[in-house]
């Protein structure tokens, strides 16, 4: 017996000592300093490290780069699992989740003791998406707003030499130019929220209500924007389909087979990259039409958080910090088409010249923020596919918008406990 | 206890404990946790942990996506496994055949896609039905068919999967029926044949029936087997276009790891052992009617 | 009249073996393309001029050859591991009585029924209690042993002659000698289909590893390949580079021992 266990353990032994050393690597505090990018900016983030690393020679950066479509799912299980990184990028709609789970570290103190950190430079209504619970938890790293990317020379040929101003201007347009052969020119993939939810968010009323614990998606407001989005499908405007099925949608807007697609402030780099030579000055940025002159978009954009359970914070703020000078947003700008949050880096040079951007800082001026609860994810998710549905098999606006806030009232059932509890 | 019983338990221990563990202390755990609401505020304290019993059941009994997952699991089923099992029989029947050459290339060829990564394949074959740059339309458009819109329309996303799944599947059924079939004595066949019964008689009448307990413990086992569907959805779909292709477990997997309500998506998982003993104990006991019949 | 039904016969099982290869020949012509050959109008069968341009590129900043490796020892830690424990529960199962042995045999086929993914969030749970989510320990542990491993040793070795153990007891062997020198020759061939399984079976695993792994760079090449699939959706050739580099290897390996791995389907499958 003694020598078959004493195998076994060898064995066992053998087997699990390179696995400890990697454990004990992956768990201390010698290890690297771990950030957490996503998209494209976690692919050009590691351009910009070189001027850190050559600051900071002692701290080793290593970058995770994360698909955006991944990245929610890998945030909750690595916080489920006590597996965080001492940095990333959050889209700042995650902020207030994570906040809510307790897994972000106050930034205050030190945003407060830092030179190159000024409140007053940025963007309020963007900082303050940062701000739950009176406290800063996040470092806005670059904003975001979805707004129409338009072919202007489509738009001439059909008959208008500027793009739309209201919902209604909007519709003559896509009308015009289906008359002058472009089948269905707007691309409104149906596994995206960001279109609806900014239709949503130029209404007057709020998308919760009570709290924040109850749905509020039957208000005539959003019935409007709901019944104004499935009317683009239903009248042919455009087509039903997902982002996949488009896959290349650079190559087709180029063909000219699309003329209006909402998108963010990174497809001005897309943009120039892969549309063909030709096109180079035929298309262009616009503020989003609303239902009676220009609109309100999604206050988005991505902030840089330290966790709360990392044990560098201190060099998780300097990482941040880097990332916070003027002259390093403006080449982060330079890199990805993303708008720096400071005012002060907008007058980077490539950026004040830019004439594409400009629309851009028009619609930042109208923005909305969403509801700060943990469930937003899952709840505009829910109402994407509701509306999803409905474009597809032809429901009505207020069927549509019913069967959304049932939904919802489920999802938010134990905030609602929670907040009878006084915990939420 | 003797010295030889002592081995016995000493020699099955380190199995038992690691399954013990790793598997049996887990599935206990996750019954309890489905009479839970543990989410993610539980993460946080467990002070916003309910007991809700039953409740998480009754709810997803309720839920209309509940619903749709187990319709579109049964549709996989119901068509996948009769389409597997056909094509392994089919091949296996074949190959037996005293006329093929080259029988070993060929069984090493059909079996392949059996031992091939699930996830490297599902990519391939996400390639393979594209829409506009994939061989499947290319091949349709060339005999002069219309193209299909094989992974974006939600009518054919779930018979893509299925057609997926029967081919990375049928091999190792058709094995099994390899050996079976040669289990079936040769003289049989001759009687048949000196009888003056064609060759779909002598299958109709010796194959068929002596294929019989095979075909149903492959059946058993494929179809408890498809009710587990969950990665091809996951790397070809998302559950997409329009949650088509959500089946049971994948309802799990997004309740559970992208969303953390690990008590709804444990009873989720209950849910569906439930299902899979009752299905395969009827299928038996069906069959066990039909034999006695 | 032969002829002509040796020839349907033949040529449907080629067609067939055509059908189920077709895709991995596909996948290996189109890792050989340069970047956007395949996303072409009518798609293309073959490179115009094969390049490794993709391999070197998943290699270099892909972080594919450290996924492979990471496969690799993952793989051949559990099949060791595994099939030492497994051979001896089998073993022990089959040959070594002991109070309530053949309940809880029954007690273990039965559990075979239970889908593995019932146990995975609790266990995902557990792992964190002990720190060992994001780690390839918490990869490994859950499958050094397993239910149909034991199952099909048992049903091996119940058919191995008793006499020679029994006359080497009686020579006063101890139970350990006894498996070591005597049972163990005697088991090598279900060992080594046990062995081939399990490799496989490890290879290929998706569900599990996604879960527990957080960090890119402890990927298994099946995230791995899932990962990049889900962020570089327009590039075609990279992806099926990523899957050659995937699937090749157990193909190969089946290949060379399909012979025990065949064997290993049909003990579990027919001798029921």
């Amino acid at each position: 017996m003694k020598s078959r266990r004493g195998v076994l353990a060898a064995l066992l032994g053998a087997a699990t000592a390179p696995l400890s050393a990697t454990l004990a690597g992956c768990a201390g505090n010698a290890g690297p300093l771990r950030f957490w990018g996503m998209g494209r900016e976690g692919v050009v983030v590691a351009e910009l490290l070189d001027g850190f690393r050559r600051e900071h020679p002692g701290i080793d950066v290593q970058v995770e780069q994360l698909p955006w479509t991944a990245a929610h799912e890998k945030l909750l299980t690595a916080f489920a699992g006590d597996a965080t990184p001492d940095v990333a990028q959050l889209g700042n709609t995650w902020v207030a989740e994570l906040a809510a789970l307790g897994a972000l570290a106050p930034l205050d103190g030190r945003v407060a003791a830092s030179p190159v950190v000024q409140e007053d430079d940025y963007f309020s209504g963007i900082w303050h998406t940062n701000i739950v619970d009176g406290k800063l938890l996040g470092l806005p790293w670059y904003v975001d707003t979805r707004l129409l990317f338009y072919r202007r020379d489509l738009l001439a040929r059909a008959g208008f030499d500027h793009p739309p101003r209201d919902w209604e201007e909007w519709r003559k347009q896509l009308r015009a130019l289906q008359r002058i052969g472009v089948a269905q020119p707007l691309i409104l993939p149906n596994n995206e929220f960001e279109p609806l939810l900014a239709l949503a968010l130029q209404q007057d009323e709020p998308l919760l209500r009570e709290f924040n614990t109850r749905g509020n998606f039957q208000s005539a407001g959003f019935e409007r924007a709901l019944a104004f989005y499935l009317g683009l499908i239903r009248d042919g405007f455009a087509p039903v389909e997902s982002d996949q099925q488009i896959s290349n949608v650079w190559q087709e807007f180029g063909r000219g087979r699309f003329a209006f697609y909402i998108a963010g402030p990174w497809n001005i780099g897309e943009f120039r990259r892969r549309m063909p030579a030709e096109f180079k000055n035929a298309w262009g940025t616009a503020p989003l039409p609303g239902p009676t002159g220009l609109g309100a978009s999604t206050a988005g954009g991505s902030s840089l958080v330290i966790f709360e359970r990392s044990r560098r914070k201190p060099e998780a703020f300097k990482l941040i910090e880097y990332f916070a000078r003027p002259e390093v947003q403006g080449r982060f700008y330079d890199l990805t088409g993303d708008l720096p949050p400071r005012k002060s880096s907008w007058a980077w040079p490539a950026l004040a010249a830019d004439t594409r951007a400009r629309a851009f800082a028009e619609q930042l001026e109208r923005v909305r923020p969403t509801p700060p609860v943990p469930e937003w994810e899952r709840i505009v998710n829910e109402m994407q596919l509701h509306a999803a549905r409905a474009a597809a098999e032809g429901g009505s606006a207020a069927d549509t918008a019913r069967a959304i806030d049932t939904s919802v009232d489920t999802i938010l059932a134990k905030r609602r406990w929670l907040h009878q509890r006084g915990r939420a | 206890m003797t010295r030889t019983q002592w081995a016995g338990l000493g020699f099955v221990l380190p199995a038992l404990t690691v399954i013990g563990l790793f598997f049996v202390v887990p599935v206990v755990a996750g019954l309890g946790l489905s009479l839970t609401d543990f989410d993610l505020y539980a993460l946080v304290s467990l002070k916003n942990l309910r007991w809700v019993w039953l409740d998480n059941y009754f709810t997803l009994l309720q839920q209309p996506l509940f619903w749709k997952a187990l319709g579109n699991t049964v549709y996989f089923v119901v068509l996948g496994v009769p389409l597997s099992i056909a094509l392994s029989l089919g091949t296996a029947v074949l190959l037996q055949s005293p006329l093929v050459r080259f029988k070993p290339l060929l069984r090493t060829a059909l079996f392949a896609p059996v031992v091939t990564t699930l996830v490297a394949v599902a990519v391939i074959w996400r390639y393979l039905f594209h829409t506009r740059y994939g061989l499947v339309n290319e091949a349709l458009q060339a005999l002069g068919l219309n193209p299909v819109d094989w992974l974006g329309d939600p009518r054919w996303s779930m018979p893509t999967i299925i057609l997926f799944a029967a081919w990375k599947n049928f091999g190792g059924n058709m094995i099994i029926f390899m050996a079976a079939l040669q289990a079936i004595p040769s003289d049989l066949y001759e009687a048949a044949r000196i009888d003056g019964a064609k060759a779909w008689a002598q299958f109709r009448h010796i194959t068929l029936p002596s294929l019989a307990p095979t075909t149903l413990m492959i059946g058993i086992l494929t179809t408890a087997g498809y009710f587990q569907l969950f990665a091809e959805p996951y790397v070809m779909t998302q559950g997409g276009p329009l949650q088509s292709t959500v089946s049971v477990l994948y309802l799990m997997y997004d309740q559970g790891f992208k969303w953390w309500n690990l008590g709804t998506a444990s009873a989720v998982a209950f849910l569906l052992f439930g299902l899979i003993v009752l299905v395969t104990r009827s299928l038996m006991k069906l069959a066990n009617r039909g034999a006695s019949a | 009249m032969k002829y002509w039904r040796a020839v349907l016969v033949n040529g449907m099982l080629w067609l067939a073996a055509l059908l189920a290869i077709a895709p991995l020949l596909w996948m290996v012509s189109v890792s050989l393309m340069h970047s956007g050959e395949a996303s072409n109008y009518p798609p293309p069968l073959l490179p115009v001029s094969p390049s490794l341009d993709c391999y070197r590129e998943l290699f270099r900043s892909g972080g594919f050859g450290r996924a492979f490796l990471v496969s690799l020892g993952l793989a051949t830690m559990s099949t060791l591991v595994s099939t030492l424990l497994n051979a001896l529960a089998g073993y022990g199962f089959a040959k070594l009585q002991f109070k309530g042995r053949d309940r809880l045999f029954a007690l273990l086929l039965g559990a075979l029924v239970i889908p593995g993914q019932v146990g995975m969030l609790p266990l995902f749970l557990m792992l964190k209690q002990i720190g060992l989510v994001n780690t390839w320990a918490g990869v490994l542990l859950p499958s050094l042993a397993g239910i149909f491993g034991i199952f099909l040793v048992r049903q091996y070795a119940a058919g191995l002659p008793g006499e020679l153990i029994e006359a080497a007891r009686i020579d006063g062997a101890g139970e350990w000698r006894i498996f070591r020198v005597i049972v163990l020759p005697l088991l090598t061939p279900v060992l080594v289909t046990l062995a081939v399984l399990s490799f496989l079976g490890s290879w290929n695993d998706f569900m599990w590893p996604l879960i527990v792994l957080t960090d890119g760079h402890l990927y298994t090449l099946p995230v791995a390949l899932a990962a990049l699939s889900r962020e570089y959706v327009q590039d075609v050739e990279l992806m099926m580079a990523g899957a050659v580099i995937t699937v090749l290897p157990v193909l190969l390996l089946f290949v060379a021992l399909q012979r025990y791995y065949l064997q290993g389907l049909l003990m579990g499958g027919v001798k029921q």
